[in-house]
């Protein structure tokens, strides 16, 4: 009994020995689902940023910092709540990076983060229902909403002179988030939507959904759907029946898959997907070479910032406390301050000891708004002789 | 009033798509009607075995298309049809053979023949899953339409454009030719006189020295080309993905019953009835009602009776109805 008592007494020495030099931080993502194939170079970025503040030795008085894996899918709430339930309780993590889809960071937010006064952070939910969520501003994202989205497509059709559009978008909660978001920018700006309905995933044949939005009409159709799924059904029907010959993309409906397919068929049509024309994303493909991820793939440079934030706060702060560190994160995103870039996140962590300030810049030139998440930059595309060219950055 | 512009705009969005998917219909229903009328059993497997017919049609397309060979204007899968028919008789005589046969022997309900013929239907989903994946393939080539839709408006000067697609041409023509052969082997050869005797009364057809092996054999041969150019025509037309042709199914088995089980006339009538009922059902009018009614003046709503979500519903509902008050379908099939 003894025996087992000092044994006890030592571990518990022992573990609150390496509490006061290391921290853990929590990483879920939708490892398996859906959105599987993004997860990888996502936890990629993150474990550079991670790694790189770790092994500089200047984090809050060389705490090393150690990462905790765990798979919250991308749809299951009880799975994703009951992994950041794990994370908190039993790990100990001082703040919790994820998770990848909107569904999962949602749940595991108010069941688990917010009673728990714990900080979150994803780099990729982009659901506009969480900007209004509850979160005692204990929650960020490095992704802007798609209420934003919704407004820079609003913009960009009618400057082009865009007056009325048709809209279909998958029936899901991502197409009808951004649908509905760029529906009422566009009508508050003056635009007609001429119908907004949605199309299923997954079907051989779209001429009955494009017989109803070629009736509704409209100068350009506005495709929210998803490149390998039924968005080019849509067009391709609407193409064959001569419904459309305009088209508007949405960021899940860009890429070369597109070119393929349709080439100089959908000539002149127009798009948008998330990104900046900051230096910050060039330097993270040698980041991520080094490391063993593609640096570049769709958000590993918002999850390599999404780290690198979370981790810049609590120096800021000076701890790793979620209730004192949690009120650092904007500070350290926005200017004013040294910008920083991938890469310099040693450079930070010696200003912010200092008492500097610095302004965070990142691989998605990163610029959070309230209520904590990015402010949205995208470039916006053309197809031009069959090619998606950049044609600028709103 | 304009009522040019408003039938071709009824045209393009309804008749012809409809015209050609009523083809499609038509001729799995037929697969179906065979089967039931011979057999004595739903068989749920019909959706797959074109999917399996159209898969062999997919591959020896892309064989036939690495080595040079190609049907001019024509899609080159017409080329590989034949081959992929032989392939798909080949499949459906095993299946039999294994399983079907078994059930016949020991004169199995017709209900447990259903459930078997379930479970074959997942095998070959499976089978043809793992054999050319999950994705949408399309395999059509050559000329892709007769008449596009800006080359109508230039030449007739309307505003509304009519696009007839290839495929949809060779659709209509194939189901012709098909149902045309089909109908003349039913009524004047032997083998089909005695299918037919088989299909009225088994026990006569018995009596009178028919070989009821030979009329299952024949049948199955039957169906497999059948659904082996309806799934072909259908992939064309749209586009090949294995889960499309397990949702085809329920159409499919609406268009039989709808035109009475066992009856291949039947059938041909079901497929376009169902096929016409989902089209016009779920059309927006809009478009069409702005050109008949006065000038400058245009519906407020879509005029649209159903949402598109509901197409299947469509069939689902007359499937019920036609059970309901006619159960032997409109041209006196079996009852079910």
């Amino acid at each position: 009994m003894k025996k087992i008592l000092l044994a006890t007494a030592a571990s518990t020495l022992i573990a609150s020995a390496s509490y006061a030099d290391e921290i853990k931080l929590g990483l879920m993502l939708g490892f398996s689902g859906p959105a599987e194939s993004l997860a990888p170079d996502m936890a990629g970025g993150v474990r550079a940023a991670v790694k790189e503040i770790s092994d500089s030795g200047k984090f809050l008085g060389g705490t090393t910092v150690a990462l905790v894996e765990g798979d919250s899918t991308c749809t299951d709430a009880a799975v994703a709540s009951s992994v950041a339930e794990r994370m908190i309780t039993s790990d100990g993590i001082s703040g919790l990076i994820g998770a990848l889809c909107s569904g999962a960071t949602g749940a595991a937010l108010t069941n688990v983060a917010v009673p728990n006064g714990m900080v979150m952070f994803s780099p990729s939910a982009t659901s506009p229902s969480l900007t209004t969520i509850e979160d005692n501003g204990l929650f960020f994202r490095a992704s802007p909403s798609d209420a934003r989205q919704g407004q820079v497509m609003a913009e960009s059709l009618l400057e082009k002179g865009v007056k009325s559009v048709a809209v279909t978008y998958t029936n899901n909660d991502y197409g009808k988030g951004l649908a509905d978001a760029f529906e009422s920018s566009y009508t508050e700006m003056g635009g007609t939507v001429t119908i907004n309905t949605s199309h299923e995933d997954g079907k051989a044949d779209y001429s009955a959904e494009v017989g109803a939005l070629a009736s509704a009409g409209g100068d350009v159709l506005v495709v929210v759907g998803y490149l390998d799924q039924g968005g080019p059904g849509i067009i391709r029907a609407a193409l064959d029946t001569g419904a459309f010959d305009r088209f508007h993309l949405p960021d899940a409906m860009v890429g070369s898959s597109i070119e393929d397919r349709f080439g100089t068929e959908i000539e002149g049509a127009t798009g948008q997907v998330p990104g900046s024309d900051s230096p910050g994303g060039e330097m993270l493909v040698a980041i991520g070479e080094a490391n063993g991820y593609n640096g570049t793939a769709p958000y590993a440079p918002e999850s390599y910032d999404a780290g690198a934030l979370m981790l810049l706060a609590m120096q800021a702060a000076g701890s790793s406390d979620p209730q004192v560190y949690k009120d650092f994160v904007m500070g350290v995103a926005n200017a004013p301050g040294e910008e920083i870039f991938p890469g310099e996140l040693e450079k930070a962590l010696d200003i912010l000891a200092a008492g500097g300030e610095i302004d965070y810049v990142g691989g998605t030139a990163a610029e959070l708004i309230e209520p904590g998440e990015a402010a949205g930059s995208y470039r916006e595309i053309e197809v031009k002789d069959g090619k998606i060219v950049t044609v600028g950055y709103r | 009033m304009d009522i040019l512009n408003a039938l071709v705009a009824f045209a393009n969005f309804v008749l012809v798509p409809g015209t050609a998917y009523g083809a499609q219909l038509a001729l799995g229903a037929l697969g179906v009607t065979l089967i039931y009328g011979i057999l004595r059993f739903s068989n749920f497997a019909h959706g797959d075995t074109m999917a399996f017919g159209t898969m062999f049609v997919v591959l020896i397309t892309a064989a036939m298309k690495s080595v040079g060979i190609s049907f001019g204007p024509l899609p080159t899968a017409l080329l590989a049809l034949p081959f992929a028919i032989l392939c798909t008789m080949a499949l459906v005589l095993i299946t039999d053979r294994t399983v079907y046969r078994f059930y016949r022997k020991v004169k199995a309900a017709p209900v447990m023949l259903v459930i078997v013929s379930m479970g074959v239907m997942f095998v070959m989903n499976g089978a043809v899953r793992m054999i050319v994946g999950t994705d949408d393939r399309r395999f059509a080539d050559g000329e892709r339409f007769v008449i596009t839709a800006r080359d109508f408006k230039t030449m007739t000067g309307l505003s509304e454009g009519l696009a007839i697609r290839t495929t949809q041409v060779i659709t209509v023509v194939t189901a012709i030719l098909v149902v045309a052969a089909l109908f003349w082997f039913l009524n004047k050869t032997r083998t089909g006189k005695s299918m037919r005797a088989y299909s009225d009364n088994e026990d006569l057809a018995l009596l009178s020295g028919i070989n009821p092996e030979r009329v299952v054999t024949i049948t199955w041969l039957i169906v497999a080309a059948l659904a082996t150019i309806a799934g072909t025509l259908y992939g064309l037309d749209k586009s090949f993905k294995p889960f499309i042709y397990m949702q085809l199914l329920l159409p499919i088995f609406a268009s039989a019953i709808v035109g009475g089980l066992g009856s291949p006339l039947g059938a041909i009538a079901g497929g376009f009835v169902i096929a016409f009922s989902e089209v016009t059902l779920t059309y927006a009018f809009k478009k069409v009602v702005t050109y008949l009614g006065p000038d400058g003046w245009a519906p407020d709503g879509l005029v649209q009776l159903l949402s598109t979500d509901y197409k299947f519903a469509v069939s689902f509902a007359i499937l019920i109805i036609v059970l309901l008050f006619k159960p032997t379908g409109l041209f006196k099939g079996k009852s079910v």
